[in-house]
């Protein structure tokens, strides 16, 4: 898959802060990448120098082929921004919104209201898109915003905070449009504290720290990779001996809780067939077996800890 | 299409003038203040016993009138906008400070223009003759210009609070239009009046109206157009080129 953002040593500093620290990564094309890290570890600044609202210090961003930095007319005119903090103009409708959009965006008259009444549909404002955006709810705007972002077709969308602070139904609604915007191929960058939602979303997350990049990788392969150790859980129909168990490939220890066992490996995979193996030769069926990988809280929190006091 | 092509960068300045004219400039209090502003200082000259001629005070009211109001609003587009986190929305969008500077700019001339007719059409319903038309047409257009740059030049500083730009335009707008020959005619004037004079393009401008409505003027009308116009081209140049630098500073 061809790379539609390349950032590479980008860095930017506010007086004596370095707030990202020559970051590089690649976004593929088609995938959802989910840019996670706890507050001021440099993630908005890091999305604001992507999307050209200000100046990196250092280093290079390459957004779908065009660097942001000499042609970012061009490369904006194939992405959308949705930022965290709603930004339509409140003394305008969502209409008004929207056909400024259009016309920031160079898309002639017909097209830009066609689109826009498709999204009104889609994001349940069409009843509402002659009122002033002012009267609208935290939802509403962050759904209108959504709508201006995508009026001129992206082929990636940029997310700060999508879903932060919002109604479940608007949560729903948004995270189900960018599900079917990425199935029909765009390619989505999303900022998000929710570790549930990019758990859900993402096909790879990169976690910032301090402004440095300290972890990109899908995110059951960060799950796994954090623990050297990894913890099955495993019950048969039968009877069996721990030390059984124990001797078997990969398998480091036993311990059983009720009519399950708690095994420990190094190698979850030579385990589990090793664990099926077993099954198989001793006659027996196995009832459940569960890897019990950290979560991806559990898999932020230890890539992040130096930031907690 | 080619989005940074001048063509259409200057479709997109013009999207960015209608949000303006629709958001900022239609309001009613921007427009009181933009009628009534001029016509109070013109008040109070005129009844201030100087005996000054009415086309003399006239022709300075429409001096005043498309200085202040080009210069009213603009200034305080971009810290309205940065505040309001709009700006971000902008400078995410492919379109050039540049552009975003110019449409500032075309809504800002349009609403001098608009105003400074009103007070055009004052001037000739107080019995006033207009003598040269097309050189005052030409003058309102080139003094509209401008003074929206000298507005949007105001709005460099990267603040976003609009009470610190608002201060700093008053700082310079009063002055420049006591020094401009609007209420003291610039035959009447000391030489270091004289020499801050002609260095406010709104001493041209008010000059050229003049031209129009007596025939009579300071400075020959070449050399009232071309420092008008060069004046224009500083403060275009002078106003881009700095936007560029610090709009960065608003995010």
């Amino acid at each position: 898959m061809p790379a539609v953002i390349e950032a590479r040593d980008l860095t930017k500093a506010f007086g004596a802060v370095i707030a990202v620290d020559h970051v590089s990564f690649e976004v593929r094309q088609g995938e959802i990448f989910g840019f996670l890290g706890p507050n001021g570890a440099g993630k908005t600044t890091t999305t604001r120098m992507l999307t050209g609202v200000v100046p990196m210090d250092g280093g290079s961003v390459r957004i779908l082929g065009y660097d942001i930095r000499k042609e970012p007319v061009q490369a904006k005119q194939r992405f959308g921004v949705v930022p965290e903090t709603s930004n339509a103009y409140v003394d305008l409708t969502a209409w008004q919104n929207l056909m400024l959009m259009g016309e920031i965006y160079g898309l002639d008259r017909n097209r830009a209201e066609q689109r826009s009444c498709d999204l009104l549909q889609t994001l349940g404002l069409y009843e509402r898109r002659d009122q002033k955006v002012q009267g609208y709810s935290k939802g509403m705007k962050q759904r209108l915003i959504l709508a201006m972002a995508l009026l001129h077709e992206p082929e990636l969308l940029f997310l700060d905070e999508p879903t932060s602070g919002l109604d479940v139904q608007s949560t729903q609604m948004i995270l189900v449009l960018l599900r079917e915007l990425n199935a029909d191929g765009t390619t989505i960058f999303l900022t998000t504290h929710n570790m549930e939602e990019a758990n859900r979303l993402c096909d790879r997350v990169g976690i910032i720290r301090s402004g440095r990049i300290v972890a990109i990788d899908a995110p059951e392969r960060l799950k796994t990779a954090i623990d050297r150790i990894h913890r099955i859980e495993v019950s048969f129909d039968g009877e069996i001996a721990g030390d059984l168990l124990s001797g078997l490939a990969g398998i480091t220890g036993t311990a059983r809780t009720g009519d399950k066992w708690q095994i420990t490996a190094e190698d979850q995979d030579t385990a589990i067939r090793s664990l099926v193996a077993f099954s198989r030769q001793e006659g027996m069926a196995i009832l459940t077996l569960n890897t019990l990988a950290p979560s991806l809280d559990e898999v932020f929190l230890r890539l992040t800890e130096k930031e907690r006091p | 299409m080619n989005p940074a092509g001048t063509s259409e960068q200057v479709r997109r300045a013009w999207a960015i003038a209608k949000k303006d004219i629709r958001i900022y400039y239609s309001k009613g209090p921007v427009l009181i203040f933009g009628i009534f502003m001029p016509v109070f200082l013109f008040l109070a000259f005129f009844m201030g016993g100087r005996q000054l001629p009415l086309a003399f005070l006239l022709s300075g009211l429409m001096g005043m009138t498309l200085f202040f109001t080009s210069t009213a609003v603009s200034p305080a587009i971009f810290p309205w906008e940065g505040q309001a986190k709009t700006l971000e929305r902008l400078a995410a969008c492919p379109i050039t400070i540049e552009a975003i500077v110019l449409g500032d700019m075309i809504a800002s001339i349009l609403f001098g223009i608009g105003v400074t007719a009103v007070t055009l059409l004052i001037a000739l319903a107080l019995g006033l003759s207009l003598l040269h038309g097309i050189v005052l047409g030409s003058a309102v257009l080139l003094a509209a210009v401008c003074f929206s740059a000298i507005g949007m030049l105001l709005a460099v500083p990267p603040t976003n609070v609009p009470s610190n730009i608002m201060m700093l335009s008053s700082l310079l707008k009063f002055p420049l239009v006591f020094i401009s020959g609007i209420f003291v005619p610039l035959e009447q004037m000391p030489a270091w009046g004289l020499a801050l004079a002609v260095c406010s393009p709104l001493t041209y401008f008010t000059d050229l109206v003049r031209y129009s409505f007596t025939g009579a003027h300071y400075f020959p009308v070449p050399v009232d157009i071309t420092a008008l116009g060069l004046c224009t081209l500083v403060f275009t140049a002078a106003t881009m080129h700095l936007h560029r630098r610090t709009m960065p500073r608003r995010m």
